[in-house]
């Protein structure tokens, strides 16, 4: 085995990890605080993606600028599907959950596909242009700015949590629920607060990648499961769990793609998952589960 | 009661008579997806776990009965019992894994959907499947190829398998079997304490759920005569399946059916009015809100409603 190619998988596995790590973080964020699963965070994802694709065509904003602007959006559509929808489950039996938030991921994939066609897309930005070398190695500029700002998104938010009043409101309803009720926290403004900024991140992922990775409104499912699968190996509702998850789950897919073959690299990140699921289900950095 | 339901089957046995071709096509997909659901609902109603993995069954009773039909000339009318027991083996290792380590609720939906995604992973990189173009059946129109000149033996075929389902799972109903597994699905735990080895029978539930599924896979196949992995092992048709039962009702033996009658012809309907105009994707949009509107108007399903119904249709 060339050692170079493997040194680049590994090279771009970590470049990838970054956005991995945000949508899981915002996944698990919302599973920290309601105990919900967003089946629709990847039809989000790809939301972000189609807000970056518009305002690239019609307004000419790069998708390294405009990615606040998706988070943003994608912020009052979380909070906007919590505060009518989710909200009226929190208390509800798992699988009513799930069927809930399958019906919004249905909803939000097929009016992406009526307002924008079942074709793949891209958004285009100068930065997928330049590349940089590093001895036998290059790295794709966009892949670096990408990686760049989704490791400091996901600083910026583990600030607002553990700096700010309403971050540590949020932790203390992750922790325990009814203790924060208690102490006077006002549970639903930080449910909708969560759920939206679990959205932005994963809004603010969708844009980060328009510019190098093709995307249609039938790609959100996809998105969810990865995320999925990288929240559990990390561990269910651990921030610190989903980000080095996202890292792993990005470099097994790409040693995957160079040891098997890259139609072949998700079987690897599902295999980690059965065994996660097997022998560590609070996954790598969970709590025990009670 | 009991005649009430024989003059519907006799009622459905007649129906081809009089239905068009295209009329003849909606049934056998309310039957088929009223069988699946109906299959499912042994696992995922009546014992509570939930599988949004069970295309996984579908499609590998499909693949074998298709390949044995191809490769060893094996009838698919004997294939079927092989794809069958396929999907049952998978059914036990997924069984095996996900209640040995004591997986629940979401945790052992994503390992179904873990095997099923890797079961449609692998079908698409093999050969001998066809890979991710697919694999096509070719059309003889012989019978004991499984195949048929008009659509109205896939009608009694679809509506056996519906009752064949519904019969099986009434079966458990009655039987020391499903009460089982009513105990496990309301509290694991005492149910554990009362003696019922919930280990054993939710094993039981799923492998029976699967062994039926996967002899439905060789009439999705034989149906459709092409197989693509995407669209046999794929979420979307495990999520078709689930939805059929939790609309209907979970965990009752008309749910799966009432569920299907509703939701197939809405969406069957809905998709060729919607296409005509070039408007795919709207009926998706309209069975995702309607699945909203179930959860949270519905949460017991549809069945509730209509047993009232016909308890007031009786009493008046």
């Amino acid at each position: 085995m060339d050692l170079t190619l493997v040194g680049q998988g590994l090279l771009n596995g970590i470049l990838f990890g970054g956005v991995y790590s945000l949508m899981a973080v915002g996944l698990s964020l919302i599973f920290g605080v309601m105990r919900v699963v967003n089946f629709a965070h990847g039809d989000m994802m790809v939301w972000g993606m189609y807000v970056a694709l518009v305002l690239a065509e019609r307004a000419g904003i790069d998708p390294y600028l405009s990615f606040v602007i998706c988070a943003a959006l994608i912020f009052l559509l979380g909070a906007l599907v919590q505060r009518t929808l989710v909200q009226q489950i929190v208390e509800a039996p798992h699988a009513m959950q799930i069927l809930l938030m399958l019906g919004v991921a249905l909803v939000l994939e097929n009016v992406a596909l009526v307002i924008f066609g079942p074709d793949p897309q891209r958004v285009q930005s100068p930065l997928t242009m330049a590349t940089l070398w590093f001895g036998p190695f290059f790295v794709d500029m966009a892949r670096l700015a990408t990686f760049g700002v989704a490791i400091l998104l996901t600083a910026l938010l583990y600030l607002f949590l553990f700096r700010t009043m309403l971050g540590k409101m949020i932790r203390a309803a992750a922790d325990n629920n009814y203790g924060a009720l208690v102490i006077g926290t006002d549970v639903n403004r930080v449910y909708v607060v969560a759920f939206g900024i679990g959205a932005a991140c994963v809004g603010a992922a969708g844009a980060l990648v328009s510019a190098f990775l093709p995307f249609q409104p039938a790609s959100g499912l996809s998105a969810s499961i990865t995320s999925f699968n990288i929240v559990i190996i990390g561990g269910m509702g651990s921030l610190i769990g989903a980000f080095f998850g996202g890292l792993i789950v990005s470099i097994a897919e790409s040693m995957g793609a160079v040891f098997l073959s890259p139609s072949l690299k998700e079987i690897v990140s599902f295999s980690l998952l059965i065994l996660i699921l097997l022998f560590r289900p609070a996954g790598l950095f969970g709590r025990r589960m009670t | 009661m009991k005649w009430a339901w024989l003059v519907v089957v006799a009622l459905l046995l007649a129906l081809p008579a009089v239905l068009s071709s295209y009329a003849i096509s909606v049934f056998i997909l309310i039957f088929f997806y009223a069988f699946l659901g109906q299959t499912w609902n042994i696992v995922g109603g009546y014992a509570g776990q939930l599988s949004l993995g069970h295309a996984a069954f579908v499609g590998i009773g499909a693949y074998t009965a298709a390949i044995l039909a191809r490769d060893a000339g094996l009838t698919p009318w004997a294939g079927m019992f092989v794809g069958g027991a396929l999907a049952a083996l998978l059914g036990a290792v997924i069984g095996y894994l996900g209640f040995r380590f004591g997986l629940r609720g979401f945790y052992f939906a994503l390992l179904t959907v873990a095997f099923a995604e890797i079961a449609r992973i692998v079908t698409a990189n093999v050969e001998t499947t066809g890979g991710a173009l697919g694999l096509y059946i070719t059309f003889t129109g012989d019978p004991r190829g499984f195949q048929f000149a008009s659509n109205r033996p896939h009608y009694y075929i679809a509506l056996a398998f519906m009752l064949l389902a519904t019969g099986v799972t009434a079966w458990i109903e009655r039987h020391r079997f499903g009460v089982y597994l009513a105990a496990i699905r309301e509290d694991e735990g005492a149910s554990e304490v009362l003696g019922v080895n919930s280990f054993k029978y939710k094993m039981l539930a799923i492998v029976v759920s699967a062994f039926i599924t996967g002899m439905g896979g060789t009439f999705y196949a034989f149906y459709y005569l092409s197989l693509q992995p995407n669209t046999v092992f794929g979420i979307p048709l495990s999520v078709e399946i689930v939805i059929r039962a939790i609309v209907g009702g979970a965990g009752t033996l008309l749910g799966p059916i009432l569920g299907s009658f509703l939701l197939t012809p809405l969406a069957e309907l809905s998709r060729a009015y919607f296409s005509r105009g070039g408007w795919t994707g709207v009926h998706l949009i309209a069975y995702g809100a309607l699945l909203i509107g179930v959860v949270l108007f519905l949460p017991q399903g549809l069945y509730p409603y209509f047993r009232r119904l016909l308890a007031w249709r009786s009493r008046s």
